[in-house]
């Protein structure tokens, strides 16, 4: 019997040996020689050997929802080649419950109408164990209530507050990634503290911009700071000379979440209006995600702040366990593909593929999962995890996940733009991103 | 046999076809099926305008999705059950199309494709905008409590597609039905010879409005249906390839055929769903295909049926 407690460590129980138990002389030669024969054996044949403790000789098959195609693309891209080396390092390492792991992979084109398809192929069709790996918060949406239909626990890497708002169901987990709203919440002390207390927002007028200004506004003025201006841009926006007028002249700090192609126009109008007198600057990654910092039009960014899930540079404190999984997935210290430094990655948000399938490990070695009908088992071993230590498997950061919310929360980076470099300035604390529970999933029936 | 015998006898075999499969597919293809019949009432109501009125939207999936969020958003915000949900839906559905309808039909050939692509858009950016009720781009779950009528969970596999089979065949034999009638001829009057039927007699604005009226109502039952049974409603769905996607099914199926939208539907959602169990590359074999089927059956594939041998298919 296998279990694991809080640190993910596995306790290994030996039954009590009884008198019918006892080998007699003849018995125990008899072991002793069939076990010759089956590490003669094993020693010829690669793959018994690495899963010989398998009940089962069948792998296990881990779905992967990806964005291959659509406006989730160059994260898709990033989430495979994560989820390929944390396989490849699981399976290395005996894969799991000594079962071969085996990704199967399907593209849902970044859209929730094939998110759903793609959940229910990769149930029903390919027999997968569970179904992981999707990004975009509308996919993730999209496709749960099926997940949750279907019955396979559904392990998304979205950093969508979806999860842990309740909107979800007891299938739907989230243990690899901080939710949005901590991570903005979590943001309002240091730069209030740092970069002044009067906040303009600029943020695209759609939920992702909604969360960031709502969440936000409630953080900095329970800070003591205030939003001056909030500065919604439509969608559909391709110049932004017309908003920067709207900026308040006693701003003190720009909060700025732009995302898609337009970002680039969007730094290089907001630098022409500034000019060399600009407040402080904060943004969040997620608009600069695969693009390099070199890049024509940014060096307005110099001497500004962005939030980071996991730094792209390796720090000057950086952790062994950083520089481990960075070699793994092939990501050179710049954050970009050691085959082509011009491929940046999405190192901010990445590590949440590799730290979901750790602790899909950790849940099915805890539970001692076999097949599909311990799938309730596995949701309620992942549900009983709560400090997960900073570690290969969590290279990122410690981590506290809330079983009632499903949701993990972390520390999260802050860093500086110094000659096109994100250097770090600030680590906020994990109880930084605590919020009140907003659902308890575990008084949901299975 | 009389030509109409024979239409209704191959569309009430289509039907009796599919509610037999309810009973042997397996899972995958079951869940599949019932949401390609719902995708298919989306089709069969783009074709009655597209297709036998031969008027060209590119915003059909503001009908889509006012039919989707008049069901949904009533469920959300104001806690109604899912059948009245449904019946608001339909109304939405029905007055968006009039209100386009009145102002789009001002319009005729590329100008009325504008006009329906920027309601369209109108809806889509609407759907943003009023991010606090809808969740905008990210959407919302209809909860499993809620989506039940009568009693039944139509979350349950069987009853999802059964509700879906119900739908289909209602919108298949209205279309065949309106097909049949002399209004249905008008309309495929309007669509050979505007002028021409004007001259006979016939009121082409009223037509074309009604034909708008009936294909945005059915448009707006699939969006409905399609948040109530597969649980979720998000502003994707208002947006542009929603509108493209019909087009795309109606001229695979074969625009002006009763049957042609379904099947379009269902080649689509195969012909991406196994050309991806190929190669990463599908979307290429794809859209191969695509251009393949436009070179040699340019009327779709029910339309070259219907040209090449069974000349009575409606």
């Amino acid at each position: 019997m296998t279990k694991s407690n809080s640190d993910d460590t596995k306790i290994v129980e030996t039954p009590p040996i009884t008198d019918t138990m006892q080998p007699n002389r003849r018995q125990a030669i008899k072991t002793l020689a069939a076990t010759t024969t089956l590490a003669a054996v094993a020693s010829t044949t690669p793959l018994f050997g690495r899963y010989g403790q398998a009940q089962s000789a069948e792998p296990i098959k881990i779905g992967f929802q990806v964005h291959r195609t659509g406006i989730g693309a160059a994260y898709g891209r990033w989430y495979n080649r994560t989820t390929e080396a944390a396989v490849k390092k699981i399976n290395d390492e005996g894969g799991i419950n000594g079962r071969e792991v085996q990704i199967v992979a399907e593209d849902d084109g970044t859209d929730p109408k094939r998110g759903a398809e793609v959940v229910e192929k990769l149930a029903t069709q390919h027999g997968c164990d569970i179904a992981f790996g999707t990004l975009f918060s509308h996919v993730v949406i999209g496709s749960a209530p099926r997940a949750g239909e279907l019955k396979i626990p559904y392990f998304v890497v979205s950093e969508g507050h979806h999860v842990a708002s309740g909107m979800l169901n007891r299938y739907t987990l989230q243990p690899g990634i901080t939710d949005v709203k901590s991570q903005v919440q979590a943001m309002a002390p240091f730069v209030n503290s740092t970069l002044g207390k009067k906040v303009t927002m600029i943020y695209p007028d759609f939920a992702f911009g909604h969360d960031h200004r709502d969440y936000f506004s409630a953080a900095v003025e329970a800070q003591g700071g205030k939003v001056v201006a909030k500065i919604a841009i439509p969608p559909t926006e391709s110049s932004f000379t017309k908003y920067f007028p709207k900026i308040p002249r006693d701003t003190e700090v720009i909060y700025h979440v732009m995302v898609g192609p337009a970002v680039l126009t969007f730094v290089k109008e907001m630098g022409e209006f500034f000019g060399n007198s600009r407040p402080e600057i904060f943004g969040f990654i997620d608009s600069l995600e695969a693009v390099d910092l070199a890049s024509p039009g940014l060096e307005f960014l110099e001497g500004t702040y962005f939030w980071e899930g996991n730094p792209r540079y390796a720090q000057a404190n950086q952790s062994d366990y950083d520089k481990a999984y960075r070699a793994a997935v092939g990501v050179d210290n710049n954050g970009a593909s050691i085959s082509d430094s011009k491929d940046v990655s999405t190192y901010a948000h990445m590590f949440g593929c590799w730290e979901t399938l750790h602790i899909v490990k950790a849940g099915m070695e805890a539970s001692g999962y076999a097949g599909a009908d311990d799938r309730a088992k596995l949701i309620e071993a992942v549900e009983a995890m709560t400090s997960i230590p900073h570690s290969y498997a969590n290279p990122q950061g410690a981590k506290e996940f809330n079983g009632k919310t499903h949701q993990t929360f972390g520390h999260q980076y802050i860093t500086r733009v110094e000659n096109s470099k994100l250097v770090l300035a600030h680590t906020t604390s994990i109880a930084d991103t605590y919020y009140p529970d907003e659902v308890d999933y575990t008084t949901q029936s299975f | 046999m009389s030509e109409i015998r024979k239409s209704w006898g191959l569309h009430i075999g289509v039907v009796s076809l599919l509610l037999a499969l309810n009973f042997i597919l397996p899972d995958y293809h079951h869940g599949n099926l019932a949401r390609v019949m719902v995708l298919a009432c989306y089709a069969m109501g783009y074709n009655i305008l597209f297709g036998y009125t031969g008027l060209l939207s590119l915003g059909h999936a503001l009908f889509f999705a006012a039919g989707m969020y008049g069901m949904s958003l009533t469920v959300q915000h104001l806690g109604w059950s899912a059948g009245p949900a449904i019946i608001v839906g339909l109304a939405s559905g029905l007055a968006m199309s009039l209100i386009v309808g009145i102002l789009s039909l001002r319009t005729a050939g590329v100008a009325f494709m504008i006009v329906t692509l920027m309601f369209a858009q109108a809806g889509y950016l609407a759907a943003l905008y009023f991010g606090e009720y809808t969740r905008g781009d990210e959407g919302f779950v209809i909860q499993k409590a809620a989506r039940q009528i009568g009693g039944i969970d139509l979350s349950d596999p069987m009853n999802r597609y059964l509700a879906a089979l119900v739908l289909f065949a209602v919108c298949l034999f209205i279309t065949l039905r309106v097909v049949q009638t002399g209004f249905g001829r008008v309309l495929v009057a309007i669509r050979e010879n505007e002028e021409r039927t004007r001259m006979l007699g016939y009121d082409v604005h009223r037509h074309k409005l009604l034909a708008i009226l009936l294909s945005g109502t059915m448009s707006a039952a699939a969006g409905a249906s399609y948040g109530l049974l597969f649980g979720y409603a998000g502003a994707t769905f208002a947006s542009v390839q929603y509108s493209i996607f019909p087009l795309l099914w109606v001229l695979l199926g074969g625009a002006g055929t009763v049957l042609g939208p379904f099947v379009g539907t269902l080649f689509m959602f195969y012909l991406i769903d196994l050309s991806s169990d190929i190669s990463t590359a599908y979307m290429l074999i794809a859209g191969l295909t695509l251009v393949l089927l436009t070179l040699f059956a340019p009327q779709g594939l029910v339309g070259e049926l219907r040209r090449r041998t069974l000349r009575w298919l409606p």
